[in-house]
This record gives C-alpha cells, structure tokens and sequence, in this order.
C-alpha cells in the first residue's frame, strides 16, 4: 500500500439531530429522536459546492470506507480501493461522503443505542426502519453539510438500493447515480436466505426477544446468520476455486463434526469475526429494511417510480452475482429506457459473484472515474 | 471494430473519432435532431459523430463489455450491455427516428426477428452488410476453390462469426419477405483513399458491401397461407 494513494488518517464524524419534540417521522409510522448518523469525509469540498460523492454501504458496512482511523491499523475502510488519490472516487477532484445507515451499530442510531427515554437499549422497541427511511436521514446530512446537489450517489447491494431510493425521492439532489449488484427488489430467494439469518439469530437462547446488552449475547445465531450470507456472496466457482475439498491442516477425514473442509474453517472463521463487530438485532432491522424495499411498489410499476429522476445512471451488474442476478439490472435499465432517462448499463465479467463490487477491479474503477469526470463536466 | 476507419476530428475540443468509410454515408442520411440507437454500437464512434455533427439522441446496445468501457470513457451515457438476438422490447413502436445497424445483421442468429423488431421501433431502419456477391468473393471461390477471405471479411471460416452473409439482391428479397419497404439502396466500394463510392455499374459485383434504408412496409405482411 502506497501512502500516497490513501486517504490517511480519518476520523468518523458523528450528527445528531431530530432531537424532541421535533422527532422524525418514519415510514412505518413511529418516529424516532434524537437520531445520530455517523459518517466520514474525504478530500474537500469545492467552493461551488458541486463535487460531493456520497458513498452507501451495503448491510454489514459503516461509515468508515477509507484510509484508516488510526495509525498502525492493519486494514484500511471497506473501499479503500476505490476512494483515495487518483482512485476511482479521486479525493483530489471529489469530495467524498460515506454515511451510515439509521438501524446500524457503527456510531448511528440502531437497535443497541441507548433510548433516552429510559435509559437502555432500544433492543425490539427501536422501529423499523426502510430503506426510505435511511435516505431520508441522509439529507439531513447532506443540508448539514451544506450541500444542495450531489454530484453523485454510489453503492453496491444494499447501497444500490440506497441510490435507487435517494433518485426516485430526492430527484433534484442527485446528478449522477451508480447502482452496482442490486435490485429494485428483493427476489423471493434473496428474503428466503435473509429468514433463515433472522431465524439462527432469533433461535441463540442468548437472545432473548432482542434483550441481551450487557449479558451474553447471541454470537452463534449471528455468526450462522452471517455463514449463511457469505455463501450468497459468493459464487459457485470462486468457492470451488478458493477451497474446493481441500482439507484444513489436515491430510486425512477426521470422521467427526469438527471442520475438516476449508470451507467450513473459512466460514466458521468468517462468522466468529462478524460478531466482534456486529449487533444481532441490527442484522435483524437492516435485514429486514432489504425485504422491504421494492421501490415500484408505492407507484405500481417501475417506470413510474422513475417518472421523475433527472440523474444519470451508470448500472452495473456481475455476471457470477446469483443473489442479485444482471437481469435485476437489467429491469432496472429497462425502466430507465422506457422513460427516457440516461443510461450506461454494464454487466462485467467476474467469478467472483456478489460481493466482486468490494474487490479490486480495473474495470469497474474505470468505469467510474470516466463516468463521474464526464458527468461532472456535463459532456454530450 | 475501434481504431478502424479514417480519424475525424469532431469539434474545437479536440473530440477524435475512429469512422468506417459507410459511417460517413451514414451519417449523411440522418436528419439534424433525430433520435437514433445503433444496435452493435462497437466503441461509440458513430454515435459520438452523430451526437456532436447532428445533434441526435442517441443510444447504443453493445454486446461487448470492453466496448462499454470504450464508449462510457467518449463519454456516451446512453450505452446498454445487451444481446441483439433479444430484441427491443424496451422501445414502443415508432418511437426511434432512426435504428442503425452496421455491419452486425450477418452475425446474428435471427436476422428475420431483429429486423421486424427494427421496423416495428423505428420509422426508418439504415443496414449495412458486406456483400457477398463481389467479385473478389465470387473469383476466390470460383478459380482458387477456397474460402473467400476480404477486407470486409477477413476471418478464416473456422473462427468467423459471420452466419449469415447475404448479397444484395438477396438482401432485397429478405427485406420483402420481412414486409419492409426499400427507400434507398447504395451500394458501396472502398476507394483506396479510405472513402466509399457508390457503384452505379453492376453493384452486385463490384460494390463490396450495401446499405439499405427501410421502413415498414405498407401493408403489413401477409400471413403465409398454408393451403398454397
């Protein structure tokens, strides 16, 4: 890792708002105060105020997408490959957001704040939360910041659904928008792995209808939840060809349940991992947000809940990605063709399935540093 | 296809473009203004010449990624990874001015389909094929018994994927077929200054490849009738 092409050391801002009595109101009807969203920043904003990314994550990520918040960190943001200088998301040319998301753990409101009005977690009583919802406590950031006009939403999966949701209610606010491996909803498959998380979670005897802060918490509901996940991230063959039958540090069956494949050491190692950094009831809201979210549904078909946007899109999909397969994408264009917006759609070629979007990727950098210098100067 | 044909400089900011010698035929045969797709756009230079020369909408479908990433780098943003053979099920009739198509009917696995797909979404259709009935074509089969092999078709038959070459007059015939009217034929020879003429004198032998302008023909096709 060259220093010159990192952002450095960042540190995770923090913006609270909503305070009583001026609480927001959410899409499942309660409202929610005060709320905090915790977010970082890279590079500076122009005196125009006119080239400002903001960065969606997708269910497991947070606002910390680059650089490294402290010196010696072993890993940098969870997009450190894209964001930094001279990177696709160049801080030399854009200001660059990462917020995250209201039902989080990382910093902004979530199911394991502490509600003022009684001093201790939320836990089940915090509401449900969509996918509107954390768009809508976005722009409160974003006037926070200052900003009238972003430049360009960006996510991949979840953070996808984000862009889709923030151009369909917030159609002025949004100049470029790029949606990569997502969908305008979830298939009855994508809601079908989601249940069975939410249920290993629901089945740990440690989580106790949500109440387990400050007492054993749920880690083998939620590392399974997360096991479960990590396999729909993945496709067939990058399994085959990262493990295939090998054996862990073994030559031989150990004709017992201990783990004998690679694969099972790599997700039991990938779920044990998870639960140091993750809240069970937060997989539980965030999870639930993807179910919910079918951004046709209020407006009945899909070109009419794209009657409106003014943005211009830059769609990609990945040819191995089996969770949110291309033709998703696909329905997407589909839709922005049929209402004559703009539209790059691009399908790249990967074994690496879902989870390509966090990988490194020549053309998937390339892709976005031309679209984003092109839209930003408004050629043709 | 990129890198091919003669560079033409656009615009004062230095805009370059790639044009195969019929593109600039092309070209000359779309109105100012015009809302144009060019199925199989390669790397978007004719696109980007008719977006800066003619002030067209324009859209492309491309079945390459490596192109995508060609015309998203010109700066195109109406470009789509898409697979001819399917159709354009996402254009209402006659809501496309102009559908181009160059020099990609003779790859495709269903010509017939596409080409009433054209009709159906365009009110004019611009194809261009090479023609095999040239003469070098006809003389390389007919004296040396081999596989022709052109500038306009330059692939051994082993790794060509060119299925379904035609001629003009056969072009024609399948035009008919389809129910399209033939507005214009222009038969094309390559000069060797990188241009293309048009062949008045036997086209069919000396014009390396055509272009046809179609529209829908007027009445509908007849259903065949299987008592005849």
């Amino acid at each position: 890792m060259e220093e010159s092409d990192s952002v450095g050391i960042v540190k995770t801002q923090y913006f609270t708002f909503a305070e009583p009595p001026g609480e927001m109101l959410l899409e499942c009807g309660r409202s929610l105060g005060p709320i905090t969203l915790a977010y970082e920043t890279y590079g500076e904003l122009s005196a125009a105020k006119d080239n400002a990314v903001l960065i969606l994550h997708a269910l497991s990520g947070n606002a910390h997408a680059a650089g490294y918040n402290q010196p010696g960190e072993r890993q940098p943001g969870w997009w450190d490959i894209m964001i930094g200088p001279g990177k696709a998301f160049d801080t030399r040319k854009y200001f660059v957001i990462c917020s995250n998301v209201i039902g989080g753990c990382k910093g902004s409101t979530g199911p394991s704040s502490i509600n003022p009005q009684t001093g201790r977690p939320y836990g089940l009583t915090f509401p449900i939360v969509t996918m509107h919802d954390m768009v809508n406590t976005q722009t409160m950031l974003i006037d926070h910041l200052g900003i009238e006009q972003l430049l360009c939403v960006v996510g991949g999966s979840m953070g996808g659904m984000q862009v889709l949701q923030w151009v369909v209610s917030y159609p002025g606010r949004v100049r470029l928008a790029i949606p990569i491996a997502t969908t305008s909803k979830l298939s009855a498959q994508a809601i079908a792995f989601d249940e069975v998380g939410r249920q290993a979670i629901q089945s740990d005897p440690h989580w106790k209808e949500g109440d387990y802060y400050g007492k054993p918490l749920p880690r083998r509901g939620l590392a399974i939840a997360r096991m479960i996940g990590h396999i729909t991230y993945l496709s067939e063959r990058s399994m085959h060809q990262k493990f295939g039958r090998k054996l862990q540090d073994k030559t031989e069956y150990g004709y017992n349940f201990l783990a004998d494949f690679q694969v099972e050491s790599y997700l039991r190692y990938k779920g044990d991992h998870f639960v140091n950094r993750f809240d069970a009831n937060s997989y539980l809201y965030i999870s639930k947000a993807m179910d919910y979210f079918d951004l046709a549904q209020p407006y009945g078909k899909l070109e009419q809940a794209f009657a409106g946007v003014l943005a211009r899109f830059l769609v990609i999909s990945f040819s191995s990605d089996w969770l949110f397969p291309s033709y998703q994408s696909k329905e997407i264009v589909s839709a922005l063709r049929r209402v004559g917006a703009e539209a790059i759609y691009t399908e790249i070629q990967t074994d690496y399935g879902h989870d390509a979007f966090l990988l490194e990727s020549v053309q998937l950098s390339s892709l976005i540093s031309n679209f984003l210098s092109h839209g930003r100067r408004g050629a043709s | 296809m990129g890198g091919m044909g003669e560079e033409i400089r656009l615009d004062d900011a230095g805009t370059v473009v790639h044009l195969a010698p019929e593109h600039q035929v092309i070209i000359d045969l779309i109105p100012e203004g015009s809302r144009v797709i060019d199925l199989g756009c390669g790397e978007g230079d004719l696109l980007l010449a008719l977006m800066i020369g003619k002030k067209v909408r324009a859209e492309g479908i491309e079945l390459s990624e490596a192109c995508i990433q060609a015309c998203v780098a010109k700066g195109l943003f109406n470009v789509h990874h898409g697979d001819l053979d399917v159709g354009l099920a996402d254009y209402p009739d006659r809501s496309i001015d102009y559908v181009i198509l160059t020099n990609t009917i003779q790859v495709l696995h269903r010509p017939m389909f596409l080409i009433r797909e054209m009709a159906r979404v365009a009110k004019r259709c611009i194809v261009s094929f090479p023609n095999f009935a040239h003469w070098s074509v006809r003389w390389q089969l007919f004296a040396g018994g081999r596989m022709p092999k052109t500038d306009k078709l330059p692939y051994e038959w082993y790794e060509t994927l060119n299925i379904h070459l035609t001629t003009i007059p056969d072009f024609r015939d399948f035009c008919h077929k389809a129910g399209l009217k033939v507005l214009q034929e222009i038969p094309l020879r390559a000069s060797p200054a990188g241009r293309s003429t048009v062949v008045r004198f036997l086209p069919n032998l000396r014009a390396d490849s055509a272009i046809f302008v179609l529209e829908e023909g007027d009445p509908p096709p007849p259903a065949s009738d299987p008592s005849r």
